[in-house]
């Protein structure tokens, strides 16, 4: 039973240039799916009209009614008038979750568990890339969220940094489940991610590869088997990333 | 740098009145009263005589004209800041309004309500309410949808999207609007009293220039100038400065 599934017929912008044609695909509770593909092939529009800010689109895309959505966009999004714990308890105070008595200690924990407790007060202007992500990161699980979409929220960070909120990433997501779309242009930090990635086309995207990571959780960062996953993929299908799948004409694939 | 500026403040305030007490000692003539002269005036007329009356109704006035042009300006600047048909609607009235003189405004309000309280009242924010409605147009048209969407997919009330993401960001807007309407404000009520009060510092100046009595005139303009002095660093400036704190 899928608890999100899409089946795009298609997605034309204001300027008719069509975005995605017969994209389909649908996702188990509590899944990590990571989304790739050739950067404007509307990864962003995908997530976009799954979480319901464009709404102009022929197909359907359904997930049960009561789903607490949250999304993590690529730049941290935060209020700047607001400090850190008001940007979290102003989502908290949304009628859906104004009722939880939890909520607050909720927020406390998690500040805490991602290091921010010495900056519930400051302002996001105060506060250094990483630390705006975690913040982010803060709200977007603080509501317990079941459907988590993220649109490269880790981009524009330096590598170590990145990395790190990898793991806090991994870690909130084991504890809670939701099922998360993640949308990256870097394979590797997809397959280290996600249980599924979804290989996108060029415009007008559609899935062109969906494939299922072999590797056991947890993954640490510099396990072997990514980087060997990943030279493989590539080896097999040279141009994925680009959203082409030609297999190189002198290896077979992978018969199962 | 705080303290930097607030000497440089009293500073020209200073030179100011010293360049004025100068000139007015130069002259020796009774159409330039030396500041201390009006400073004298303005302590009787605070002690015996009417002015705190006359400065407290045209207070009232500025106050109820002003949150007046202020609430009707904001809600049709928004509405035609982020509302492209109302826009186009609205515009030419706008440009209308905006250009329409002063005194005409006054002229017709007191012809068509009478000479009362609420024509003067609404000629005054008649003036005003095209000014904001332009500035707060500007700052509706800059609002960030980034910003918006994150309220919207966090499900957000309206009204919360609006106190705390929509808001925040036309407050520059409403500072500026609110300095400029201040200012257009205390000039307008001087003109609708003048014209059809019988009270307030309209009305007071009016008598002062049948007497050609400068000394009050000035007396009365000084104490308007503390007034304005006194808004501007007591209220709005700390004002401005907490909705600020975050920029630093």
């Amino acid at each position: 039973m899928s608890f999100l599934s899409v089946d795009l017929h298609s997605k034309t912008y204001p300027n008719s240039v069509c975005a995605a044609q017969d994209l389909r695909f649908a996702a188990k509770q509590g899944e990590f799916i990571a989304i790739v593909g050739p950067s404007g092939t509307g990864k962003s529009t995908l997530l976009n009209l799954i979480a319901g800010l464009d709404t102009d689109f022929a197909g359907t895309i359904s997930y049960p009614p009561q789903t607490t959505l949250s999304f993590m966009f690529q730049e941290p999004r935060l209020l700047p008038w607001l400090s850190v714990a008001d940007n979290i308890r102003l989502v908290l105070d949304a009628p859906q979750h104004c009722h939880d008595s939890a909520r607050l200690a909720r927020m406390d924990t998690l500040l805490q568990q991602l290091g921010l407790q010495d900056f519930r007060d400051s302002f996001p202007n105060q506060l250094s890339g990483g630390m705006k992500r975690r913040a982010a990161l803060v709200r977007a699980f603080v509501t317990q969220p079941q459907l988590l979409l993220m649109d490269e929220p880790f981009q524009s960070l330096d590598e170590p940094t990145a990395q790190d909120l990898r793991q806090v990433l991994l870690k909130l997501w084991a504890e809670s489940q939701p099922t998360v779309l993640f949308v990256t242009h870097s394979l590797n930090e997809a397959l280290l991610l996600a249980d599924r990635v979804l290989f996108l086309s060029p415009r007008p995207a559609k899935v062109i590869l969906d494939y299922r990571v072999p590797l056991p959780r947890p993954r640490p960062q510099a396990t072997s088997g990514l980087q060997s996953l990943q030279a493989e993929l590539l080896h097999e299908f040279p141009a994925l990333l680009s959203g082409l799948l030609t297999p190189p004409t002198f290896s077979q694939p992978h018969s199962p | 740098m705080n303290t930097n500026h607030r000497y440089v403040r009293v500073l020209v305030l200073g030179g100011f009145l010293l360049a004025w007490q100068l000139l007015a000692v130069l002259l020796a003539s009774r159409s330039l009263p030396s500041p201390l002269a009006v400073l004298d005036t303005l302590w009787q007329q605070l002690v015996n005589g009417e002015l705190l009356f006359h400065l407290g109704v045209t207070l009232l006035r500025v106050m109820v004209s002003f949150t007046l042009a202020m609430l009707v300006g904001v809600a049709i600047g928004i509405l035609m800041g982020s509302r492209k048909a109302w826009d186009n609607v609205l515009d030419v009235l706008l440009i209308l309004g905006l250009n329409i003189p002063a005194l005409v405004t006054i002229i017709l309000c007191y012809i068509w309500l009478g000479l009362g309280e609420t024509a003067a009242v609404l000629a005054v924010a008649l003036n005003k309410i095209p000014m904001v409605i332009v500035t707060l147009r500007e700052g509706a048209r800059a609002v960030d949808h980034d910003l918006l969407q994150v309220a919207q997919v966090y499900r957000l009330t309206r009204w919360q999207t609006f106190r705390s993401v929509y808001l925040p960001q036309l407050y520059p807007y409403l500072f500026g609007a609110a300095r400029n309407g201040l200012s257009l404000i205390w000039k307008i009520v001087l003109v609708v009293e003048l014209l059809g009060r019988s009270n307030g510092v309209g009305f007071q100046l009016g008598n002062y220039f049948h007497f050609f009595d400068i000394k009050g005139i000035l007396a009365y303009t000084l104490a308007f100038a503390l007034i304005v002095l006194a808004l501007e660093a007591l209220l709005l400036r700390p004002l401005e400065r907490h909705l600020n704190r975050w920029r630093s």
